[in-house]
């Protein structure tokens, strides 16, 4: 851990080298998520009511989304760029250091940049809180804590999944983008209402609703299930046969010719 | 101790001709081309060995390199490196290794060298004294007290070079892989560079397997030469193992007096452009010294000079003999 901190101090140090750079890259990230808030936000000026879900209450559901994802972005973008760094060879100045790789592949890259993307989600977030009229009970916040974790955990599985088929094609992966930044946008909504089909796939292939829409009915008392709760722990489930994919492409790892 | 056994690997290959047509077929039908990289490779070297591994490009010099440290795995044989298989006990091996990738940089670029020399000194978890002991010898023997400070991406490519190889060296390795050092160095860079592996492989017997296309850092380290083509090892010995296996030609060149030289027996005129030749000789039926006192009892000598052939084109002549 405390080497952890030791690259988080590099790569900080690095990318303070391009102070501008990393002030209009944390700028552009802001807007580009305020856009998409905006773009709500009108919608609802005009409509009152998706599906019968309110404003307020979607804006929980954006803002969780948004900060599983920024955070994610921020702290396992080394899998989201995995390709680089196999095209860089990089990766075999990974291998060759007593290190694991995972480990090793999450301090390669951590883009800062991406507060913008974070502080825009904890802002909606903390607007929604008061504005949705949920009663913060501890479970309540119990939920909220639960859903934001699953969906890091979901997101990241999805990135490392994203590394693992890399190994087998090293380019031509903008597929994958489908499901990150996908779901990142799919996710602006409870789930549900894009209808049957699309929750289907979101649960069972890629469990984005399991943190997403499942908890969030309890959370604004749609269901009085108790088992909602703990249902986005089950994105740390995921986890594991994505690791495992993409070890098994590290096994099949071809390296580039130098 | 270093031992290989049988090591084979295969790359698989997408293969495709030219021409827009052939991309859209390629889309459906991808045609691979299996390129067997290694083919029953095996050798031994010992501790405190110096060995350069020699080959054209694409021969598997690389291929062979990364197997030993750990990063690729092979597709059948065995290799054993001080009791370990690199890519099965991975991270036990490695803390043992050292590897300079003469184009890949293991500094982070944007910070100064020394902070790198930190961070890997932690993920190597060398302790205080023995950092302390390594860096003071590395920045003395290379000479980098003075640009350590610096950010790696403002140095030259030669001062580079030299804090990749003590970045690589911190954790005191008992095994250094140097794939092409000397690459794009200038002269006193390279000089510099190769008196550092003389010295760190005499005083703390540090085993040194270089990789490259410089006969010359072949020629100024190493005792005992590998040379490989089409994934085979050809050839395992010395210097003039190596200089035996090429032809016993040498070449004279000379200045002289007067238009034409007369004809000369056993000997082939090469280029005669009036007052300066080159005689190629054959040294299985005349010795150098013969071949000079014969040549200036034919004509008037202004200058003369004897060439064997350089280790280049000995290797040159290799690669063709084993048409590699």
């Amino acid at each position: 851990m405390k080497l952890y901190f030791k690259y988080v101090g590099m790569l900080l140090k690095s990318q303070m080298q391009y102070k501008a750079s990393f002030i209009m890259t944390a700028l552009g990230q802001f807007l580009v998520s305020f856009t998409a808030f905006l773009g709500v936000y009108f919608m609802f000026s005009r409509f009152h009511s998706v599906n019968g879900f309110a404003l307020s209450e979607i804006l929980i559901c954006f803002s969780v989304m948004l900060m599983a994802f920024s955070v994610t972005e921020c702290f396992v973008r080394g899998f989201d760029v995995f390709p680089r760094l196999i095209q860089s060879g990089n990766l075999d100045r990974i291998l060759v250091r007593p290190r694991n790789e995972i480990f090793q592949v999450l301090t390669s890259n951590i883009d800062f940049s991406r507060v913008g993307r974070l502080l825009q989600s904890i802002l909606m977030l903390a607007y929604a809180v008061p504005a949705s009229g949920i009663v913060w009970t501890f479970d309540k916040i119990m939920t909220v804590v639960f859903m934001l974790m699953g969906g890091m955990a979901v997101f990241a599985s999805l990135f490392v999944l994203y590394a693992g088929i890399s190994f087998f094609t090293i380019e031509g992966l903008e597929f994958m983008n489908i499901f990150t930044d996908g779901s990142r946008e799919f996710g602006k909504y409870p789930l549900s209402i894009y209808g049957e089909g699309v929750l289907k796939f979101f649960t069972y292939v890629i469990p984005i609703a399991l943190f997403q829409y499942y908890p969030f009915l309890y959370l604004i008392d749609r269901s009085e299930d108790i088992g909602l709760i703990f249902l986005p722990l089950l994105g740390f489930v995921f986890m594991i046969p994505c690791y495992c994919f993409f070890r098994f492409g590290l096994r099949k790892y071809k390296s580039t010719g130098s | 101790m270093i031992e290989l056994k049988n090591i084979s690997k295969t790359f698989k290959v997408a293969k495709r001709n030219a021409g827009f047509s052939e991309v859209l077929k390629a889309l459906f039908k991808k045609e691979y081309e299996y390129v067997k990289a290694l083919q029953n490779v095996s050798f031994k070297i010992d501790d405190g060995e110096m060995v350069g591994y020699i080959g054209p490009n694409g021969a598997g010099k690389s291929s062979t390199i990364k197997i030993m440290s750990g990063i690729l795995t092979p597709d059948g044989g065995e290799c054993v490196i001080d009791g370990l298989t690199p890519w099965k006990d991975r991270i036990s091996h490695v803390q043992n290794i050292g590897v300079v990738f003469g184009q890949r940089s293991q500094l982070w670029w944007d910070v100064p060298v020394i902070d790198s020399f930190e961070l890997i000194r932690e993920i190597y978890k060398v302790d205080d004294s023995r950092y302390k002991k390594n860096l003071s010898q590395l920045t003395e023997l290379l000479n980098i007290g003075e640009i350590v400070k610096t950010p790696a991406r403002q140095l030259s490519l030669g001062q580079r070079m030299r804090c990749e190889i003590a970045a690589s060296l911190l954790h005191s390795p008992k095994l250094l892989f140097l794939d092409e050092p000397t690459i794009g160095l200038d002269a006193v860079s390279k000089i510099a560079v190769r008196e550092f592996i003389k010295t760190i492989n005499r005083e703390n017997k540090t085993t040194v397997i270089l990789t490259t296309h410089d006969m010359q850092d072949i020629e100024a380290l190493t005792k005992r030469i590998l040379l490989i083509g089409k994934g085979r090892i050809l050839l395992d010995g010395s210097l003039s193992d190596l200089k035996e296996r090429g032809s016993a030609h040498k070449t004279i060149t000379i200045d002289y007096s007067g238009d034409k030289l007369p004809n000369l027996d056993h000997m082939t005129v090469s280029k005669d452009i009036g007052g300066h030749a080159e005689i190629i000789i054959d040294t299985e039926q005349v010795t150098a010294s013969q071949a000079v006192s014969y040549i200036s009892s034919k004509v008037e000598v202004k200058d003369i000079s004897v060439m064997g052939e350089s280790v280049d084109e000995i290797v040159a002549s290799l690669y063709k003999e084993f048409e590699i």
